[in-house]
């Protein structure tokens, strides 16, 4: 029987076979759809990016829905109820919506996943591009590396050919080079020459002419500059490879000479001289020149050409200095030679100054002696030329000795204190005698203010004025000679004649002036320089008398005015109209002040009254018993009161107030008279209580009159003293006391 | 003799003895301290002076025999010596003191013993020189001049 029930006939007729494949697809489509989802859920819970979750959720409901809607039809192909199709709708219903939902989605989503794969695709590039500047970057710093550790190479050592070898070892080393080498222009200029290899040890002497277009090509570029293989500098060697030739550079090496240099800018001489370094890339290598090893190259030669210079500097420098020492060990060789010549000069001169003044002294002396006997007319005659000769003679000696040591500036100036007023009268006396015989009329004029006392050489400055009196005399036939005298101002020593002389009056010094004109044959202004120049003599002066000098009179006078820090010169309108001859010294004002108070050996007695010596007390100390009786002899010989001792100790015992003056010897070994002194003075305080203290010694010297006076002796006496001495001494000595008193 | 011959030969002794350099200025200086008060004043002083150079003579002779020379010593005996000989002139005598002194500076032993040889032989000329003098002296004294 056919129950009515709400199944639902299915469209087509069950056809067996169809049916059943049908069945089957439908059930492994259900199958992949409910695995699928499993499987993603699977796989993005592994991983950990994925920013889509809700699509796969939908994703997978949209599968599994339509997994589900095909396994539910796998129940409608046979009879089915109704629940059954209901739920086979709702499923496609629902499968319809989510689909439609997620298709909806999907609009939103698939722009974004690609653009996600053009970003990644763009990293990936951007990594790339990265790697290779990174690549770049590490090359450039090996290239660096090299360089420095090339640099390093090269200029550590300062030697020429060490510098070139070693840029060659070390560039081939760094470049992986098949062969380098360094041609250097030869001497002319015209060629160059193959100087270094890397790999040949003697390069035999390859030229090639320097004006060749490729070796210009690279000489006319700083740059490392490619040049084929077959040119005539690269082909150094047989080929090596079967095929190909490395690919050669070559680059210019300047080889200067200047101190200083900026790397940057080399200055673009024409006359520049280049060395050529050529480098070889190994054959059937097919590699190539890259940028960096060309800067590489371009960079060492620079640093070669520096390291040269240096090199050549040093060169330089160094046979500059050898050059000094050769000179300087043979100046050194001529200043001893020269000393020695000095010395031994000196020593001859010293032996020959005594050796040849001693039988002049006699000659002298024995023929003045001679003149004073009993003489014949002839015999006379005959003496009085054998003296003048002589003193000619010894005058000639004595300048010429003066003169060598002056010239050698041995001679020193003996200052000491010397009347000035009584200096210039010697002189006139002394010239009186010969210018009254040739009716030369004599004047002097000594300044109102010129110092009565100087401090100078008294012999040398009258040496000075004699001589240049002198020869006014000599060369004077008549007229007047004066001789002026005076205290050159400041106004007066600027002279227009003396522009170098400048000289300066102070507290201790002053400058005399001496001027002697005389009316004689005066001298043609040609001559005028060569006066002063030893052994010129003046031929109108030659002609005008009959003796001659040694001509060196006018050159040690200027040497002595020079000595004494002055000038001399001479002026004369011309022949026949006599001369002026002026001299400027600088002598010294001696301190009268302060010796004053301290009696040395006055040099001039004044003409003081004696003070009454009668009675007064002395107390001499003198350990040498002869001495002690002479000095008490002198004493009581003047009428004073002498008490002696003969120790320090018996001294100090002795003295008293009634004692006025206390002699006291203080050369004596061990006692110490000084010691006595500063004692006595402590003793007394008082001053015109205390006695007077005087220093009796054997030798006066600086020291031994500073050390009196800074105990504060009030004299010294120089041993052995006369009458006269010790009555001026003890007459200045009371006199000068009263007057203390009185300040 | 009478007394003039003898005031005579005695100027002519004393001025042998100063040109030949045995006696100088000093001892002119001495003769002239000689006065009333002082009669005897120059044979004092120079018996005073034998004294002294025997007395140092021996002294020196005695510190250069030693074994290690003092110098100091020796130096301060010829200073002595020096300055006795030239308080009374002994013009000869004092030279070779200055020499003497040298030596002792350059510690010099056989120099010193050089000078120690002269200075005894230039005492001893001086001293008879001056003996004859004062011999001289007395017989004129004795003669009435």
């Amino acid at each position: 029987m056919m129950e009515s029930c709400n199944c639902i006939e299915p469209q087509w007729p069950a056809d067996e076979l169809l049916m059943k494949y049908q069945y089957i697809s439908d059930f492994f489509i259900a199958l992949a759809y409910f695995s699928i989802p499993l499987e993603l859920i699977y796989f993005v819970k592994k991983s950990a990016v994925f920013p889509y979750r809700w699509v796969l959720v939908q994703f997978g409901a949209f599968i599994v829905l339509c997994g589900a809607t095909h396994l539910i039809n796998l129940w409608t192909f046979s009879m089915h109820s109704r629940t059954v199709e209901v739920v086979m709708t709702s499923a496609k219903v629902l499968t319809a919506a989510v689909s439609c939902v997620t298709a909806l989605m999907l609009v939103h989503i698939i722009p974004d996943l690609l653009s996600v794969k053009t970003r990644e695709l763009f990293l990936k590039n951007k990594a790339a591009e990265l790697d290779r500047e990174m690549g770049l970057i590490r090359t450039q710093e090996e290239t660096g590396r090299h360089v420095r550790m090339l640099t390093h190479e090269i200029r550590s050592t300062l030697d020429r050919h060490t510098i070139l070898k070693t840029t060659l070892v070390e560039l081939g080393r760094t470049l992986a080079l098949e062969e380098c080498a360094l041609w250097m222009p030869t001497r002319t200029g015209l060629e160059l020459q193959l100087s270094y290899t890397l790999h040949q040890q003697n390069p035999v002497g390859y030229t090639v002419p320097i004006h060749l277009p490729v070796i210009n090509q690279v000489f006319s570029s700083n740059r490392a500059v490619k040049i084929s293989p077959n040119s005539p500098v690269a082909r150094i060697r047989p080929l090596a490879g079967k095929y190909m030739p490395g690919e050669v550079v070559a680059v210019r090496v300047p080889l200067l000479h200047l101190s200083n240099f900026q790397i940057n800018d080399w200055p673009e001489l024409s006359t520049k001289r280049y060395a050529l370094m050529v480098l070889m890339l190994p054959s059937d290598s097919a590699r190539q020149w890259h940028v960096h090893e060309l800067e590489l190259v371009e960079v060492v030669a620079d640093q070669v050409a520096v390291a040269l210079s240096h090199a050549a500097i040093l060169e330089e420098s160094m046979r500059a200095r050898d050059l000094l020492m050769e000179q300087n060990v043979a100046l050194d060789l001529a200043r001893r030679e020269a000393e020695t010549a000095i010395r031994a000069r000196n020593d001859f001169l010293a032996v020959m100054n005594h050796e040849m003044r001693t039988p002049m002294h006699a000659i002298i002396a024995l023929s003045s002696l001679l003149q004073e006997t009993e003489l014949t007319p002839e015999q006379r005659l005959m003496v009085e030329t054998i003296m003048k000769s002589s003193n000619l003679l010894a005058t000639l000696i004595n300048d010429v000795l003066d003169l060598s040591r002056l010239e050698d500036g041995s001679l020193q100036l003996d200052d000491e204190t010397f009347n000035l007023h009584a200096l210039f009268r010697e002189v006139l006396n002394l010239i009186k005698p010969v210018a009254s015989v040739k009716k030369l009329h004599l004047t002097l004029n000594l300044a109102p203010d010129l110092p009565e006392v100087a401090v100078g050489d008294e012999k040398r400055l009258m040496q000075i004025i004699l001589n240049i009196v002198g020869n006014a005399v000599k060369f004077s036939k008549g007229g007047t000679i004066s001789i002026t005298s005076f205290v050159a101002k400041a106004e007066y020593l600027r002279d227009a004649k003396t522009p170098e002389f400048f000289p300066v009056p102070s507290d201790t010094h002053f400058y005399l002036r001496v001027q002697v004109k005389d009316s004689g044959s005066g001298i043609s202004p040609q001559d005028l320089p060569k006066l002063f120049t030893k052994f010129a003599q003046n031929q109108a002066r030659l002609a005008a008398r009959s003796s001659s000098g040694s001509g060196l009179g006018l050159a040690i006078c200027k040497r002595f005015v020079n000595l004494m820090d002055g000038y001399i010169w001479i002026e004369s309108e011309g022949l026949g109209k006599g001369c002026t001859a002026t001299f400027i010294v600088k002598l010294g004002i001696p301190e009268q002040l302060k010796e004053s108070k301290f009696l040395v050996l006055p040099k001039v007695p004044g003409n003081h009254v004696h003070a009454n010596l009668a009675g007064l007390k002395v107390l001499v100390m003198d350990d040498n018993s002869v001495s002690r009786a002479v000095t008490k002899g002198l004493l009581l010989h003047l009428g004073c009161d002498v008490t002696t001792v003969s120790s320090s100790s018996e001294c100090l015992h002795a003295v008293s107030e009634e004692q006025k003056v206390v002699f006291m010897d203080i050369c004596l070994p061990g006692m110490d008279g000084y010691e006595v002194a500063v004692q006595i003075r402590e003793r007394f305080a008082k001053r015109h209580e205390r006695p007077l203290i005087v220093a009796l010694t054997g030798h006066v010297d600086k020291m031994t009159k500073e050390n009196c006076m800074r105990v504060g002796m009030d004299g010294v006496i120089l041993k052995p003293v006369s009458l006269d001495k010790m009555r001026t001494v003890l007459s200045d000595l009371l006199k000068h006391r009263v007057s203390f008193e009185a300040i | 003799m009478d007394a003039l011959q003898l005031k005579r030969q005695l100027i002519t002794f004393t001025e042998l003895l100063f040109r030949e350099g045995f006696l100088d200025e000093q001892f002119h200086q001495l003769q002239q301290l000689q006065d009333e008060k002082n009669p005897n004043f120059v044979v004092e002083v120079v018996s005073l002076f034998f004294e002294d150079s025997e007395r140092l003579l021996n002294e020196l002779a005695k510190a250069l025999d030693q074994q290690n020379v003092d110098y100091k010593k020796v130096d301060a005996h010829v200073h002595q010596l020096k300055g006795s000989s030239s308080s009374i002139g002994a013009q000869r005598v004092q030279r070779v003191c200055i020499v003497f002194r040298n030596y002792c500076n350059e510690k010099n032993v056989e120099g010193c013993l050089k000078c120690l040889q002269q200075l005894k032989h230039e005492y001893a000329i001086v001293k008879t020189k001056l003996e004859a003098l004062f011999s001289l002296e007395q017989q004129i004294l004795a003669a009435g001049g």
